[in-house]
Formats: structure tokens, sequence, C-alpha cells
């Protein structure tokens, strides 16, 4: 039984359905890399994987004792954040509220796991700092030690190196390897084709005239990887 | 002086004014980060005005306790409001300026038409700024002013890490399945009571003053959502404190002194934000 099986799934917006017939698995410990042209349905599947929007139809399945809400998400930057006077540990601690229900304050426990995260991210010096002073990538890492205070086993990112330079973007890429290798599961939304074929273990290729499922090594053989592949370096060139 | 702010304060008047003022800065204070983040900083204004119009309503209908009807009015409106936040056909800003005006007209047209005072243009002018009705309290006044501010208070801190959570970032918070529109229901809730009780101290035009003056000078200078909104509460009991003593004092209105004192604390931190820049 895999983590998560889609089962038949269409995404869209009040039954009028942008992608259909969406069948794939992730397992425990897969680095799954989505990727599609803008517009292809994307970030509306990470929706609706974490129960933000109904799916017109087919089913999401989780299994291996999984639980709805044990899946750590990483969205984008929204703008309210950009001027948020909040700290680090503020900021790493709320990842705990999904544990701590309706119980008013965190516990001891949770203050706990919030250090080991940002251990983990190495931003421990950080802690008292205010998020909106710091550069883009640690604030990636803030937020990604959140997402891990959610889960310890899958994470959901969205286009975690948008509006990274070079050098933080291999970093944070690093890093998620490392997190894929220390057990958790990841699952990926990139612009970027090639850092996809390089560090993902399984690819989902999205567009409105057909959808991909398979490993690296099967999509690098594929028509419309190679396809997209070319496509994407023409367009960098 | 001194002297004369003591026998001003063996009055009960003077006593229950500064008690309830305080306790209603303190109020007020706490909401105004999360609504200044949410882009909801004319919320107060919006609400107050709708508040206006179930006054309104009230004095034309002759209510004997026109609170009965303007809480659960003000209520419904902030509910509404802070729902077409999300994916409504009109946007927030949009929906807030056409409630506030339409009310606002129609509680001036309403009692214009069923005039039962004989000094209609006094009448609104104290809904408007603030009357002197802070200083005429009843104590059941006082007493359902402290009750609401206490329930507020005790509210406030028991849910302060969700309102973070939900205020810092909505999506996290509804993937990791905290309920974010009860959240978003319970501040449109608080956010009505606040807005009912300080119409009495500043009057419904002045009330975004109160919310967000506060929470804007502290966010000049500190840093951790926990800091901003302590010292944020703290500067808007000593603006409202001294707003008032100083209305009593030099005989100004109430509500346009307290919002003045509060404008001069802005302003002194945002000068200090500016100093401490230019050192770093």
């Amino acid at each position: 039984m895999a983590l998560l099986t889609i089962q038949e799934l269409s995404l869209g917006y009040e039954s009028h359905a942008i992608v259909e017939g969406l069948n794939f698995a992730v397992n425990e410990g897969d680095y799954l890399c989505i990727v599609g042209e803008n517009g292809s349905g994307k970030t509306t599947l990470m929706k609706t994987l974490l129960h933000l929007q109904e799916p017109v139809s087919g089913r999401i399945v989780i299994g291996e004792g999984l639980k709805k809400n044990e899946i750590g998400y990483l969205p984008q930057q929204t703008l309210v954040q950009r001027d948020f006077p909040a700290s680090v540990s503020e900021i790493v601690l709320s990842g705990c509220q999904a544990r701590s229900g309706l119980r008013p304050f965190y516990s001891a426990q949770e203050k706990q796991l919030a250090q080991e995260n940002m251990q983990r991210m190495g931003i421990s010096s950080l802690a008292r700092r205010c998020y909106r002073e710091l550069s883009g990538g640690q604030q990636q890492r803030v937020l990604l030690a959140r997402a891990l205070c959610a889960t310890r086993r899958i994470l959901l990112l969205d286009e975690p190196v948008a509006g990274l330079d070079p050098w933080v973007t291999a970093e944070m890429y690093q890093l998620i390897t490392e997190l894929n290798q220390e057990g958790v599961t990841i699952i990926m939304i990139s612009h970027d084709i090639e850092a996809a074929v390089r560090y993902a273990s399984h690819i989902l290729h999205i567009s409105s005239a057909s959808v991909f499922f398979g490993t690296r090594a099967e999509y690098l053989e594929s028509e419309v990887g190679k396809l997209f592949l070319m496509q994407q370096k023409g367009s960098e060139m | 002086m001194i002297e004369k702010m003591i026998l001003y304060l063996q009055y009960p008047f003077v006593r229950y004014a500064l008690i309830v003022g305080v306790l209603i800065a303190l109020c007020s204070s706490l909401l105004g980060v999360t609504l200044v983040l949410k882009r909801f900083s004319f919320i107060g204004d919006g609400l107050s005005h709708v508040a206006f119009g179930a006054i309104s309503i009230a004095a034309v209908l002759n209510l004997t306790n026109e609170m009965l009807l303007v809480l659960p009015v003000t209520i419904i409106s902030a509910v509404l409001l802070l729902r077409t936040g999300q994916n409504a056909k009109i946007r927030g800003d949009a929906a807030i300026a056409m409630i506030s005006v339409g009310a606002m007209a129609f509680g001036y047209l309403l009692m214009n038409i069923f005039s039962t005072s004989s000094n209609l243009s006094g009448d609104i002018c104290s809904t408007l700024f603030g009357s002197t009705s802070i200083l005429t309290l009843t104590t059941k006044e006082v007493w359902l002013c402290t009750v609401l501010s206490l329930a507020v208070v005790i509210i406030f801190i028991l849910f302060y890490n969700k309102i973070f959570a939900v205020t810092f970032d909505e999506t996290f918070a509804k993937a990791v399945g905290t309920k974010a529109d009860h959240y978003n229901l319970l501040i449109a809730l608080i956010i009505a009571i606040i807005i009912v009780l300080a119409m009495n101290l500043v009057g419904s035009l002045l009330i975004s003053a109160l919310i967000i003056f506060p929470a804007l000078s502290a966010m000049r200078l500190f840093h951790s959502f926990r800091s901003v909104t302590l010292f944020s509460a703290l500067l808007s009991v000593v603006c409202a404190f001294s707003g008032i003593v100083i209305s009593i004092l030099a005989g100004t209105p109430v509500g346009s002194t307290i919002v003045a004192v509060d404008v001069a604390a802005f302003a002194i931190c945002y000068a200090a934000e500016r100093i401490r820049g230019s050192r770093a």
C-alpha cells in the first residue's frame, strides 16, 4: 500500500476540469517532481492533495497509517508575510498547530520539536531574528522547518526555489535531497525541469494533451519528456 | 494640576470614564496587528458606520437598549465582510466602502425623516466623533463594558497561537487541518464587539485610529508577533489614559484627544525607528 494513491482524479474549478484521468502512487521515500507548463494544473493538484480543494471526480487514498493532516506543506510566499513582524521561532512553532488541536498553548514537547527542526535546517542562530529581515534562502529554511513540525513523513513543496539565486537554489536542492535520504517523502512542484530530472526519483508531467507518470529513467526515454526538456533548454538559450 | 486631577478623580463619572477607556483601548489594540496584516485596516471604519446605521434605526424605533440591535447587526456585517476576503465578486476594500457609506447614508436619512430629537445635528455629531457619553456612563454600562472587554481579552489569550497561525499563513494552517474559517469568524466576532464598545469612547469616525495606530507604532520598533502585540496593548492603554486625562483637564473632546495622542505616539515610534536605522 502506497502513502498516497491517486485514482482517476480530475482537477479543476467548479466542476470544470483542467486535468482528467490522473493515476499515480507515491510510496514511502519517493521524490516526486510535478512538472508542466503554467496553467496546466500543478498548483490545483497540490491544493487537492492537501484537501484545500475538492476534486471534480476521482479519489485520493491515503495509506500506511498516514493521517489526512499529516502532510507538511511549503507554500509559495505571500505578500502578507513580507512585512509580518514575527520571529523565526514563532513561525517554526506554528507548524505544531495541528498537533496541539484545541489546546491553547504549545507544550514543552512541541517547543522541543521546533528547536530540533530549526537545528536540522541550520537556523538555530536565527531563532530570535525577525522573519522579514532574512534573505530569501533563510526564509525558505524557516518555512521548511515549520513544515517539518507538521510531519515526519511527507512534504509537499510548491516551487521551493522560486526567486532564489543560483547558489542558494543549489543549497536548497541539497537540503531537500538530504531530507529525502533521511526518509521523508517529497512531492515538489517545479518549473526547473533540469533539477527535476537530476534529483527526483519519479516525474509526473501534466499538460492538457497528455499525462506522464513514471520514474526518472522512463521519463528521459519518453517522447513527452524528450520534447519538454528540449523546449525548456531552447527557451533558456 | 495634580490637585485638580485628584479633585476630579473623586467624581465617580471620571473614574468610570478612565476604567472604560483603558479597557476599550486594551481590547481594540489586540487585534490591530492581525487586521493591519490581513489588509483590513479599514474594517473598523466600515463596521462602525454600520453600527451608526443600526443606532439610527434603534433611535427611530425608540428602543431603550440599543445594544440589543446594534451588536447583532454589527456582528453579522463583520462576518460578511471578512468572508468576502476570500473569493467574492466584490473584493474586500470595495465591499467595506460599499457597506460603510451605504449604512451611513441610510442612518442619517432615517434620523432625518423620523427625527425624535430637537438637536439632530448635535446628536449625529456626537455619534460620529464620540460624545461626552463616556463621561455620562451609568454603572450598568460600565459593568457591561468591563465584562465584554474581559471576554475579548480572555478569548484573545486562549486563541493567541491560532490567531497568529491563521494570520501569518492561512493556506498552511488549512493544509495542516486548522479550521481557519472558524478562527476568521472568531476574529470577526471579536472585532464587532470591540467596535460597538469603542463607539462610546471615540465615536464611529475615529475607531480605526484606535485599532491601527498602536499596532503600526509597535511594528516600527518590535520584531516578533508577541512583542508587537504586548507593546501595542501597553501603548494603547497609556495613550487612552493620558488622552482622557488631558481632555478632562483641558476641556477638549475625549475621542479626538485620544486619537491625537495615538498619532503623536506613532510619530515618536517612527522617529525612533529612523534613528535606530541610521545608527545601524
